[in-house]
């Protein structure tokens, strides 16, 4: 059923339409980042609040305790995975399907993109009553993705081994490959700072992620949420784009 | 002839014994960290090496850090670097004053063209063509300026000189600068701290003075033996910052433990300086042994980051003086609000169109 894919649009002379019911649109690298990445940045977004407004003190000797250990090694350790995850994922975008490449490079200088983003907004001001298919993301979702996600996550990345740099101590690979990014914003403590900003950034970012995933999920015309999890795309109806 | 004056013949004639001499070079290898087979060559430059004038301006300033530098540790540490330098210029310090004061800075800039160490406290106000600060006569910009042209190396002491500090703080009235945006031509060693320990100064001093070369310096220009590390890294309470014991507040037990005074405010984490290892005073203590957390005194503009007893400082960026946590859930606040709202209507629209939609 699924190798069917595309066989109406050779049909030039009627509206496209779309009679198959599903496509693979995410492989399985990409699923295996986005959920591992929902994981450490779960992890780095509540470790990283009680980094800067830690816990209440913990009972007892200081020897038998280590919690801010702890939570800073699951900051820094979930720091990592993203990062490695984040760069596997550009490598993906590289290789894998025409879809993986979406999230990395919106077509900015497109005017059909931009009245597609146009039509989205309606659509999400209740101003249209149906919305578009799209087999990868909508135009608008791409937008936020890249400059929400992909900038935020780069942000933090950057900003967080330039910390963390500066815990394994000069000269070692992160003061060298990220230590120019202290004096850029001032110093250690302005990073921290803006560190915390963009914590804040990703939350409004999820937030609206969630939501929209769910609601789209409901009511537009195609899956998403088991399309993360499967990595296929359901349509629900087969009239045309 | 003319021979070259050496450090040692103005130690000597000075009044210090050559077995004082000889301390002092032990002395120095070790507060440098060089090993005890360094002391030797040390005593051999200064005994051969012509030796290098200072010059010490001061601008806008408390004099904080010269009192610091006048109380170094060791007594002859402070009395031979003090008799090195007082040769040449420091206002505050020298014997002469007034028209005298001024000739013999002007003999020692002609007489050793590109030789001098220049060494800067406090800093030049820009606003008003510099009035805010005269040496002189001059506006200190003039001054710092002038000296500076034919020096060898300036030594930037302090916050002040090094970052702008407290007269450099928001507003600025005056406009101060920090040196390093008015002479951009030359090498800038930065010693900041408000002030700095004195054995600090000292020893980048003499380390210069000595090697006649620079000391090793990191991105920002400051001494990688002095500041390659943050207070954090190695203060005595670290242990209760990992253990997550903290002061909460300022009269519990905690205080009276000696629990880490992150939640307090402490700075220590993004501070570079030496004091949990140098300590102050003839190593003595410092602040946080004391029981306050550390303001940051030795960071760029430390006077604008909001109160020294929060954990989570201001941003000015936005016009509001608010933190990353108040300006975050603001945000997420008006957000979730706004989903909640759309959601709402959403749900409303799709039962209205509920039987049109296939
Ligand atoms: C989604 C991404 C991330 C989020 C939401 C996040 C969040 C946070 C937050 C809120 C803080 C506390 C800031 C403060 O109040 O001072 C923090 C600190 C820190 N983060 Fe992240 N972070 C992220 C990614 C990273 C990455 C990729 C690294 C790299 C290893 C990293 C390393 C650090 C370090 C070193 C600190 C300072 C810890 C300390 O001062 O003890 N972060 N992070
Ligand atoms: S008192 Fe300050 S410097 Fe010391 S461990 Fe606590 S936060 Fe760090
Ligand atoms: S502990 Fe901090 S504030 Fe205090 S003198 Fe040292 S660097 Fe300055």
């Amino acid at each position: 059923m699924h190798d069917s894919a595309e066989q109406t649009t050779a049909e030039h002379d009627k509206p496209i339409t779309r009679r198959q019911t599903a496509v693979y649109v995410y492989e399985a690298p990409v699923r295996l980042w986005h959920w591992v990445t929902v994981l450490s940045v779960i992890t780095l977004g509540i470790t990283g609040y009680f980094i800067g407004v830690p816990l209440p003190t913990m009972p007892g000797e200081a020897i038998d305790n280590y919690l801010m250990g702890y939570i800073r090694f699951a900051h820094f350790t979930a720091g990592y995975i993203v990062a490695i995850a984040f760069i596997g994922r550009i490598y993906w975008a590289l290789v894998g399907n025409s879809h993986a490449r979406e999230l990395f490079c919106p077509p900015l200088f497109r005017k059909r993109f931009w009245q597609e983003v146009g039509h989205e907004l309606r659509w999400y001001f209740f101003l249209e009553k149906t919305p578009k298919k799209y087999i990868g993301h909508n135009p608008l979702a791409q937008l936020a993705m890249f400059f929400f996600f992909v900038l935020g996550m780069t942000f933090m990345i950057i900003t967080g081994f330039a910390l963390y740099g500066e815990g394994l101590g000069q000269g070692s690979w992160a003061d060298i490959a990220f230590g120019w990014v202290i004096p850029l914003f001032g110093q250690s403590q302005d990073v921290h700072t803006w560190h915390r900003l963009g914590m804040w950034f990703l939350v409004v970012f999820v937030m609206t992620h969630v939501y929209v995933a769910i609601r789209e999920d409901i009511m537009s015309r195609q899956s998403l949420i088991s399309t993360m999890v499967g990595g296929w795309r359901m349509f629900k109806d087969d009239r045309p784009d | 002839m003319s021979q070259i004056e050496t450090f040692y013949d103005v130690m000597r004639r000075q009044g210090i014994t050559r077995r004082s001499f000889l301390k002092y070079c032990s002395l120095t290898a070790a507060a440098l960290g060089l090993g005890p087979a360094f002391a030797p060559k040390i005593a051999h430059a200064m005994e051969n090496k012509e030796r290098t004038p200072v010059l010490w301006l001061h601008g806008l300033e408390c004099t904080c850090c010269s009192e610091s530098f006048i109380r170094s540790a060791h007594p002859l540490v402070k009395d031979v670097v003090l008799s090195m330098i007082s040769l040449d210029y420091d206002d505050t310090l020298m014997a002469s004053a007034g028209h005298q004061a001024e000739a013999i800075l002007e003999e020692t800039i002609q007489k050793y063209k590109g030789k001098y160490i220049l060494a800067v406290e406090g800093n030049p106000p820009l606003n008003e063509d510099g009035m805010f600060c005269i040496v002189g006569g001059k506006p200190f910009l003039d001054q710092l300026k002038h000296a500076a042209k034919d020096a060898a190396a300036i030594i930037a002491w302090g916050s002040c000189a090094s970052w702008g500090c407290v007269q450099a703080a928001r507003p600025n009235p005056t406009q101060a600068v920090p040196i390093h945006k008015v002479i951009t031509d030359k090498p800038i060693i930065k010693v900041p701290g408000c002030p700095p320990i004195a054995e600090v100064m000292t020893g980048v001093i003499t380390y210069m003075l000595t090697f006649g070369t620079l000391p090793e310096l990191d991105r920002q220009g400051r001494p990688k033996m002095f500041y390659s590390q943050r207070i954090h890294d190695k203060c005595y309470r670290r242990p209760h910052f990992d253990a997550g014991q903290f002061v909460e507040q300022w009269d519990d037990e905690g205080a009276r433990k000696g629990y880490c005074l992150y939640k307090v405010g402490c700075k220590g984490p993004t501070t570079y300086n030496a004091c949990s290892t140098v300590r102050w005073n003839e190593g003595t203590s410092f602040p946080i042994q004391a029981g306050h957390g550390c303001i940051g005194c030795s960071e760029d503009g430390f006077w604008d980051k909001g109160s020294f007893y929060d954990r989570l400082t201001d941003i000015h960026q936005f016009g509001i003086e608010k933190n990353a946590d108040e300006i975050g859930t603001a945000v997420a606040g008006g957000v979730g609000a706004a989903i909640a709202a759309h959601a709402a209507v959403s749900a409303i629209k799709r039962a209205q169109h509920k039987g049109d939609q296939e």
